[in-house]
């Protein structure tokens, strides 16, 4: 049996986890940031472990519309890396990315309107690979475990929804799950979140390379 | 409106309404007593207790769940064998194929609710599973009346 219990972190282990979350998204910043051909600055996130039953509000409300990217994660560890946008922030990153590859801007469409036609939806899986693959080699350049990636997959739906899956994950660990709240800034605002779901197994592996 | 988070369950009595909202592969069960009018829902994520060390929160997996959710409801005016059942979630939202399990967790959490709600002999009157988009859903413990909200796909009563 796994003698790391998520419903009872001591302090610094969750220092860690939340120093690991903090690098990655640096990362990922600089890498959506070289992406874009813009500044963009990243708030220092915010690290939470928080009941499932409170997920929903804690992050703005189940109901409201968000794209999901998630990824899962093979080689000396296992879980998955989801990287959550809202949905206005979702269809911005789309637009300009089109317009930095040269592509003429997409229809005027409503912001709100749900749908990601399919070079869209290709574009903000593009945005998923690159973002979590930022935050991945971060992790195991500092751990020197081997991390790989799978394609993503994506999901626009509701927030509670698209959370259901890593919400799954943790709570075959625990009674909680861990939130990484990034907010981008500057020429750009965006909302996003990150959440690294480890398996157990890989959270001891995580730790013991770190000499914890 | 009575609002039941992931892995919480509530009661609810008429002319009260409970809500829970953007189900995913999790699994919404509404149960009500059609004559005493005492309803609750239940938000379960998981299908079984006994596989998952960490159980100590009931409302988290359908066998310990549907019976706590029972439980609690027979302790305030509902009668077991009166109790009927609405069912809805266990979406697929990614479209990962799962390596060690053939079943998705959505379509494992919906046929472990279905196997608790007959072993305590809880008829299921309607259900709205599966598929691969989350679901709000209202329950009303006077009507029995589950209404299910999807993004993009507007609203349906079952």
């Amino acid at each position: 049996m796994a003698s790391i219990d998520l419903n009872n972190v001591d302090d610094s282990f969750f220092d860690v986890l939340k120093e690991l979350g903090n690098i990655g998204a640096g990362n990922a910043t600089t890498a959506l940031s070289q992406l874009l051909n813009m500044r963009i600055d990243m708030k220092v996130p915010k690290a939470e472990l928080l009941e499932f039953s409170e997920v929903g509000d804690a992050m703005g409300g189940a109901e409201q519309v968000m794209a999901g990217i998630e990824l899962l994660i093979e080689g000396d560890i296992e879980g998955s890396i989801m990287f959550l946008l809202e949905l206005r922030a979702a269809k911005k990153l789309v637009s300009i990315a089109m317009s930095a590859l040269g592509m003429p801007p997409m229809e005027e469409e409503d912001p709100d309107d749900p749908s990601f036609n399919e070079m869209q939806q290709s574009a903000l899986l593009e945005f998923g690979n690159i973002i979590a693959g930022a935050y991945l080699n971060s992790l195991s350049s500092l751990t020197n475990l081997v991390i790989s990636p799978t394609p993503p997959q994506i999901c626009v739906d509701m927030l509670g929804s698209i959370m259901s899956a890593p919400a799954i994950e943790f709570a075959e660990l625990g009674d909680k799950m861990l939130l990484i709240d990034t907010k981008f800034s500057d020429d750009l605002e965006l909302n996003g979140y990150f959440i690294l779901v480890p398996t157990l197994e890989a959270y001891e592996k995580i730790l013991t390379s770190l000499g914890m | 409106m009575i609002k039941v988070g992931m892995a919480d369950l509530k009661l609810c009595k008429a002319p009260d309404k409970i809500t829970t909202l953007g189900l995913g592969s999790c699994v919404g069960i509404a149960i009500r007593d059609p004559q005493t009018k005492v309803g609750g829902l239940a938000h379960i994520m998981l299908p079984d207790s006994t596989q998952i060390a960490s159980n100590s929160v009931k409302a988290k997996f359908a066998d310990t769940g549907v019976k706590e959710l029972v439980e609690i409801m027979a302790k305030n005016g509902a009668s077991r064998t009166r109790m009927v059942a609405k069912i809805a979630g266990g979406a697929k939202m990614f479209a990962f194929n799962s390596k060690n399990d053939a079943m998705s967790v959505g379509d494992r959490n919906v046929e472990a609710v279905k196997k608790v709600l007959s072993l305590l002999k809880i008829p299921i009157l309607a259900q709205d599973t599966g598929d691969s988009y989350g679901r709000t859903v209202e329950f009303d413990p006077d009507t029995g009346e589950f209404l299910i909200k999807a993004v993009g796909r507007g609203q349906k009563t079952i």
